[in-house]
């Protein structure tokens, strides 16, 4: 007879743990862990493309020297981070990740300003398809970005409404998730003009 | 007392403001079909012949394309714009995500080539530029929009024929969907059940007779069914007849007009839902397949 009950008490807690939001945050948490594998690659995806661009332009463009050190060594910056999951659940990994890939991001915009210079360069078929390449990756990295702060905001608000912020409380101990914060121009897509 | 009345004026007033805040960028127009035209570049003829040029191109392949004008972004980049309606529409099958969205903005003279994840194999950024650079843009800048957009859309579908085939399930599902007769079937069956019923309460050969008449009547004009199939219909119809006839007496007897009517319409669903087939959508309607983008894809100016 105890027995029993134990089992059904265990019952009626594991139904008002579903009701409380227990399994809602999860699949939160985990669609904002879908969402920054999504980001990563994008930017992973930009990191791929650079060694060749810089091949490319070096052809062209040989006194930009500076220029293309900057680019290299921003990647390098980026490569060197040690990426995990753990960035998403670190404010400050994040920031730096943010930082480090902005560099990256001003450094290549820099290099396209300068390829403006040089005609042969941007008659270069290589060299456009390359462009076409690096702006596609750009806006894939921004889609990215704009979905992870929605699965974010939907993970944060979801930990801490009532009930489940009761729930998370006691039981789950998930924390807030940090979204990307928008950069100068940002919001516009970097676009490469020529 | 007069404050009062004011104070509730006064947070609707804050509260339709923040209405009219939260819509700042430029929404996804209603997509109306495979060509929505907007901005009003293409000519009637173009339009329905790109319309059944892509129909066609599903039928074939499931892949989904279709183009969007408008007449400005009104403030908006093109990209976000593009990600804005992919997400709004879905273009393409859900488990292959192959949509392709071509976006033209007149008054800023972009354009767009938003592509699904399912084609960046076969139609990869730089491809969707070339099509942009090289066919597109030179067509739109010779004043040209019919042909421009047309081989634009000609060279996607080019690009992305191979990457899938619609297999005879596929191809089942567009049938069913398609069915613009299907809809016209439906109501002349409906008008059949209505005749046999009240034919049926009066006598049992009345009602064989109706329906006897009316199924095979539907199916040849709603369906366009074969001539030899007439007759199976009608056999099958004289049969759902009977048990029109039958059912209605047994309900007229027990009372009720109500529950006659019950009796007529849920008792030859048996029947003709199997001659009917298609019943899932109105009619040609056309909507995304739930298909997935992730920004990828090419713009540029023309």
């Amino acid at each position: 007879m105890k027995r029993i009950s134990i089992y059904l008490l265990g019952l009626l807690l594991i139904s008002t743990l579903s009701g409380c939001g227990y399994n809602t945050m999860q699949a939160n948490e985990e669609a904002v862990i879908a969402a920054w594998g999504n980001v990563e690659s994008s930017y992973q995806r930009r990191n791929d493309l650079i060694p060749n661009l810089v091949e490319v332009v070096k052809g062209y463009a040989k006194h930009e020297a500076d220029t293309l050190k900057a680019v290299t060594e921003a990647r390098a910056k980026v490569g060197s981070m040690q990426l995990s999951k753990e960035v998403i659940n670190d404010p400050a990994a994040l920031t730096k990740f943010q930082q480090n890939q902005g560099e990256l991001s001003s450094a290549l915009s820099r290099l396209m300003v300068v390829a403006e210079k040089y005609p042969d360069l941007k008659a270069n078929q290589n060299f456009l398809d390359l462009q076409k390449q690096l702006e596609g990756t750009e806006n894939r990295i921004n889609v990215a970005r704009e979905r992870y702060n929605k699965t974010v905001q939907l993970f944060n608000t979801s930990i801490r409404t009532f009930p489940n912020s009761m729930t998370n409380s006691m039981l789950l101990h998930l924390k807030r998730k940090e979204p990307f914060k928008a950069e100068e121009g940002a919001k516009v897509a970097p676009k490469v003009k020529f | 007392m007069r404050f009062n009345i004011f104070k509730p004026l006064l947070l609707l007033v804050v509260m339709l403001t923040c209405l009219t805040q939260t819509v700042f960028a430029l929404d996804a127009p209603h997509l109306k079909g495979r060509i929505n035209d907007y901005a009003g570049m293409l000519s009637p003829a173009a339009v329905q012949a790109l319309e059944q040029k892509l129909a066609a191109f599903e039928r074939e392949t499931t892949n989904q394309v279709v183009l969007l004008t408008v007449p400005s972004l009104e403030g908006d980049v093109i990209e976000s714009f593009a990600i804005r309606v992919a997400e709004a529409w879905k273009i393409g099958q859900k488990d292959k995500s192959n949509g392709v969205i071509l976006i033209l903005a007149k008054k800023e003279r972009k354009i767009r080539i938003e592509v699904g994840t399912g084609l960046q194999g076969v139609l990869p950024d730089i491809t969707a530029g070339q099509i942009i650079r090289n066919v597109i843009a030179p067509g739109l800048r010779a004043g040209n929009p019919d042909q421009a957009v047309s081989a634009g859309l000609g060279a996607i579908i080019d690009a992305t024929k191979g990457e899938f085939k619609a297999t005879a399930a596929d191809k089942k599902v567009a049938k069913k969907k398609k069915g613009s007769g299907s809809g016209l079937f439906i109501i002349l069956l409906l008008a059949g059940l209505v005749i046999t019923a009240v034919a049926g309460s009066s006598s049992r050969t009345a009602g064989v007779l109706a329906g006897g008449v009316s199924l095979p009547v539907a199916a040849g004009i709603g369906l366009g069914a074969v001539l030899w199939k007439l007759g199976i219909l009608a056999l099958l119809g004289g049969a759902a007849g009977l048990l029109i006839s039958l059912l209605m007496r047994l309900f007229n007897a027990s009372g009720g007009s109500g529950g006659g009517h019950g009796g007529g319409w849920g008792g030859p669903t048996i029947f003709y839902g199997g001659g009917g087939g298609g019943s899932s959508s109105s009619d040609d309607s056309f909507s995304g397949g739930g298909g997935d983008f992730d920004g990828g894809g090419s713009s540029d100016d023309w």
